[in-house]
């Protein structure tokens, strides 16, 4: 009996190359390969499904499915927390559909992956100089999770279940670190700032003795950076806690890193380095911690370490601290992450080259001045609100406009065009119907004047 | 067939290397009169406390950069060099069509928290790809925020636990094969459960009988791939879910294993209530060197409710929404909404391929797994562990433990001798239960010629094992650099995990030399 493929145009054997493996093995029909399965799970009808389509085709319907987005640059956007609009440079977009990376597996053959295993301990490389912090992974899935990680790892160090958190961290980030801490018996306690702008450090020192771990982000969901960022180190390392810092990782080009104000663990977003939003996914997740035999063993993750080849006359990388991972430890690994977004990794040692030191502090200077503008700009609007105002701002802001929903505010800016920023007026009650707004080295002045015609517009219910 | 085969060996240099102050010229951003005028004084707004002074990237020029990379990837195998058969990992052919899609303005241009009115497109996908995976395993509703298999697995262990939780039961255990992927005992053990192995029995498959003994009240449930790690289908798993079930314990699916009976037989179908899929295996989303891949976490109806965020559900009036997570949901597990374009790329091949043409993946897979293995079972030293005539799924193991006595030739030399003829290794020394362990998945994408070649070339490197074992064990000689020592790699004395750990580390070689 022969079988011949009619459907499946990714199978490249003929009819007779099929016949030909049958008789190999010795069977009249490929359903003979099946007969241990228990006759009465095998699937009898066709169920209703999709396609199939030839290639032409499926391009068509998906296209005709993905109008119906409002995209940029169809759209002026501003919203942020934690995934930013970016120019993509032509050349990390060359270097990610290079498909001898794209479509290579998890380096377990070093000899025959030596470009994944360099690219990515570049990468590890050039985080650990933006973050200041000797030793980095080679990716979690996205912040969240890494932060996630970082909780876990925290506890596990200290033996103490609570995380404090500094205010504003993205909602959905805190419901993550708090979906994978929970298993662990650990919990989040929040605290607040003081009018001016700092952590608020008396609350800070109540709660220490029996957490596991400080996280604070800067910039934070709110967009402000808080102004004794370089004192809570010490005041955490006293009473034997951790420093956790996230970072959206631009703003490192100007703004103190994580290892120089002491940070033992830092976790961030790494598409803001020059990758596309992608609804969200997928996007890198940067872990690193300090250069410590303890925090190293207990670290999740892969890691690819620099060595020699076995007769020592070449320099190679590996992957390295297996012994840490799933595959080896099992139930006492340190993690149970195995596919991480190693491809985004590649795409960020892309930009973070093509930048260098000056790139990368020039983009950080225009982001900067772009939101602080902006800020002073919507401060002169009567009827706008800015609760932070004049505190130091990176890339986002939050307003509210006096006697208008933050709901109408937006619907209205969105019929002329803008999707203005984040509804927060439900996570955060005392910032009232507040708008967080988003400013990066996509837009230019030109946006923020015609987003502010547009608020005018609304506001005068035009 | 020879050993002409040869990897690009450029004696390329890191970015560190190469850099020289003021050398990258590229612009990422321009500035204008109202913004450089101000620019000085605001960036003295900033308090000095704050201010970072250095910052030691690397500096190159746009040229360097893409040479550079572009050299790296030369020095780096994939599918669309050659043949991957890396066992329970599905390296099968990644459709170049489905990039295409995964490139559209209109899908990667989004931002994830845009109205939903604005986002009608990716929701609309991601609704149409749920109803299709929904079809493949027998499930009622999948979330997509898993972004790999394990991540999945980490959600299905967590609405185990809620499951019990909810009905008052703490239950503390989960059962998991001793054949099984490495990431089930860890996903479980961090959702922090307790993990008791099941022994295989003789014929490579769960031991009924032992697993009856271990189930209990405090068991939360089994976790299962089928077919499993050996390539061979639990074909008791109807009296396992009995068993199971029988406790009101659940069954757990791995899926990545999928790719032997999708169109075939459905986990759902079997009694299985929690499935991952690995859209970056069955569903032909290339691995990308590590990632991003994505696990979305299906479920039985009874179980809906502990689903992770975001759910997306369809009315007419209402269009595609997310729907509001139910109070018993284990929580969110990642922000957003999982690996997008890895979802999108999925469901570009589902189209391709439509229902027969998923079936006919399946067969092949299972008829080219087997017809390698028919070529490898009469060589020399090698063993097919557990009964020979069972078929295989889309994956076999065989053993060199016989290899090995005779001549001292190891399975990771075999594996690194294929490297030499242009071949990937398969995976090795797993699973744990077969000694001296050579995995091979072979996937219905991969031509019969080098079917042919790859069984050929393991012919030859056998011969050479007991003729010359010497050769084996210098292998590899023809990729870009030799066998690595993996002992250096990982001694804590020379670990070197950055360039920051380099310099320090000659820095201080330095100055102790100096002393």
């Amino acid at each position: 009996m022969s079988k011949s493929i009619k459907h499946n145009p990714f199978i490249p054997h003929t009819d007779e190359e099929i016949a030909e493996m049958m008789r190999s093995i010795g069977i009249n029909s490929i359903d003979e390969l099946f007969n241990d399965i228990p006759k009465e799970f095998i699937i009898k009808k066709e169920p209703d499904f999709e396609g199939p389509f030839s290639e032409k085709e499926m391009l068509e319907r998906i296209s005709n499915i993905a109008v119906k987005n409002l995209y940029y640059p169809r759209v002026q956007l501003h919203i942020g927390q934690g995934i930013y609009l970016r120019y993509v440079p032509a050349a990390v977009k060359e270097i990610l559909r290079r498909s001898e990376y794209l479509t290579s597996y998890t380096p377990y053959q070093p000899e025959a992956s030596q470009g994944m295993l360099t690219a990515l301990f570049e990468y590890q490389s050039l985080m650990a100089e933006l973050l200041g912090l000797e030793i980095v992974n080679s990716s979690m899935y996205d912040w969240s999770t890494a932060l996630g990680e970082a909780g876990r790892m925290a506890i596990r160090l200290s033996g103490r279940k609570k995380i404090i958190i500094g205010k504003y961290v993205f909602k959905e980030r805190l419901e993550v670190l708090n979906t994978y801490i929970e298993p662990m018996g650990g919990f989040i306690k929040e605290i607040g700032y003081t009018t001016e702008g700092e952590l608020n450090v008396e609350e800070l020192e109540r709660n220490l003795h029996d957490s596991a771990a400080l996280y604070v982000e800067y910039p934070n969901a709110v967009g402000f950076i808080m102004k004794n960022l370089d004192e809570l180190a010490e005041i955490v390392h006293r009473k034997g806690a951790y420093l956790i810092t996230g970072v959206e990782p631009t703003v490192l080009g100007l703004i103190k890193s994580p290892g120089e104000i002491g940070a033992d663990i830092a976790v961030g977003e790494g598409q803001s380095l020059g990758l596309p939003l992608s609804f969200g996914g997928p996007s890198l997740g940067i872990f690193a911690c300090k250069d410590d035999p303890k925090m190293l063993r207990n670290m999740p993750g892969r890691l690819i370490g620099m060595t020699e080849d076995v007769n020592g006359t070449s320099r190679c990388f590996a992957m390295v601290l297996q012994t840490r991972e799933q595959h080896i430890k099992r139930e006492k690994a340190t993690s149970n992450i195995c596919t991480n977004q190693a491809l985004m990794a590649v795409g960020v040692a892309t930009y973070l080259a093509l930048l260098g030191r000056s790139g990368l502090r020039e983009l950080a200077e225009y982001i900067f001045t772009l939101t602080n503008k902006a800020i002073e700009k919507f401060h002169k609007l009567d009827f706008v609100k800015i609760p932070f105002y004049g505190l130091p701002h990176y890339q986002e802001f939050v307003y509210s406009v006096k006697e208008m929903t933050a709901d109408k505010v937006l619907k209205g800016l969105l019929e002329k065009g803008i999707i203005g920023g984040l509804n927060i007026a439900s996570d955060y009650p005392e910032l009232g119907e507040a708008i967080v707004t988003c400013f990066t080295e996509v837009h230019s002045l030109a946006s923020v004047n015609n987003y502010i015609s547009a608020l005018k517009a609304v506001v005068r219910h035009e | 067939m020879s050993e002409d085969y040869r990897q690009a060996r450029w004696p390329e240099p890191l970015l560190f290397e190469i850099a020289r102050s003021n050398a990258s010229k590229y612009k990422a951003v321009t500035w204008h009169d109202e913004m450089s005028y101000d620019r000085e004084s605001i960036i003295e707004s900033i308090p000095k406390s704050l201010l970072r002074e250095n910052l030691n990237l690397p500096e190159v020029s746009e040229i360097e950069v893409i040479r550079h990379f572009t050299r790296l990837s030369q020095m780096n195998y994939s599918v669309s060099t050659g043949f991957y058969p890396l066992g329970s990992c599905t390296m099968k052919y990644n459709p170049v069509g489905n990039e295409e899609v995964a490139m559209m303005d209109e899908l990667i241009n989004i931002h994830p928290l845009q109205d939903v009115s604005t986002v009608q497109g990716c929701l609309e996908i991601l609704y149409r790809l749920e109803k299709l995976l929904c079809t493949v395993t027998g499930m009622d509703r999948f979330s997509f925020a898993p972004a790999a298999g394990a991540h999945g697995e980490f959600a299905g262990c967590l609405i185990m636990r809620k499951y019990h939780l909810v009905k008052g039961e703490n239950r503390k255990v989960i059962i998991v094969p001793d054949s099984a992927h490495g990431t089930n005992p860890a996903s479980a053990s961090m959702a922090g459960f307790e993990i008791e192995e099941v022994q295989s029995d003789n014929k490579g498959m769960v031991n009924v009988e032992k697993l009856k003994e271990m189930m209990g009240e405090d068991v939360a449930g089994l976790m299962l791939t089928n077919p499993n790690t050996i390539g061979l289908f639990e074909n008791r798993i109807k009296e396992i879910v009995e068993i199971i079930h029988s406790y009101d314990g659940l069954l757990y699916y791995d899926g990545a294993n999928l790719n032997a009976i999708a169109g075939i037989v459905r986990p759902g179908d079997m009694g299985f209530d929690i499935v991952h899929l690995n859209l970056h295996k069955t569903f032909s989303t290339p691995h990308g060197g590590g990632g991003p891949g994505s696990g979305p976490i299906g479920v039985k109806k009874r179980l809906e409710k502990f689903l992770p965020p975001p759910l997306i559900a369809f009315s007419p009036e209402r269009g595609y929404y997310f729907e509001e997570p139910d109070k018993k949901s284990i929580g969110r597990i990642k922000a957003f909404h999982g690996n997008f374009l890895v979802c999108v790329k999925a469901y570009a091949y589902l189209l391709r391929l439509g229902w027969q043409g998923l079936r006919e993946a399946s067969e092949i897979s299972v008829l080219a797994s087997n017809y390698l293995l028919s070529k490898l079972k009469s060589m020399e030293g090698v063993i097919v562990p557990f009964d020979p005539e069972l078929p295989r799924k889309h994956e076999f193991v065989v053993s060199f433990k016989k290899l090995l006595k005779d001549t001292g030739v190891s399975t990771i030399d075999i594996a690194k001798r294929l490297l030499d003829y242009g071949f990937h290794a398969p995976t090795i020394y797993f699973p744990l239960i077969v000694e001296e362990a050579f995995m091979v998945e072979p996937t219905e994408t991969e031509p019969k010629r080098e079917l042919d070649r790859y069984a050929e070339t393991l012919r030859q490197i056998i011969k050479e094992a007991y003729t010359a074992p010497e050769n084996i064990k210098k292998a590899p000689t023809n990729m870009s650099v030799n066998r690595v020592d993996e002992v250096k790699a990982n001694h804590p004395r020379t670990i070197t995990l950055s360039w920051k750990i380099y310099t320090k580390r000659i820095k201080s070689k330095e100055e102790g030399e100096e002393k």
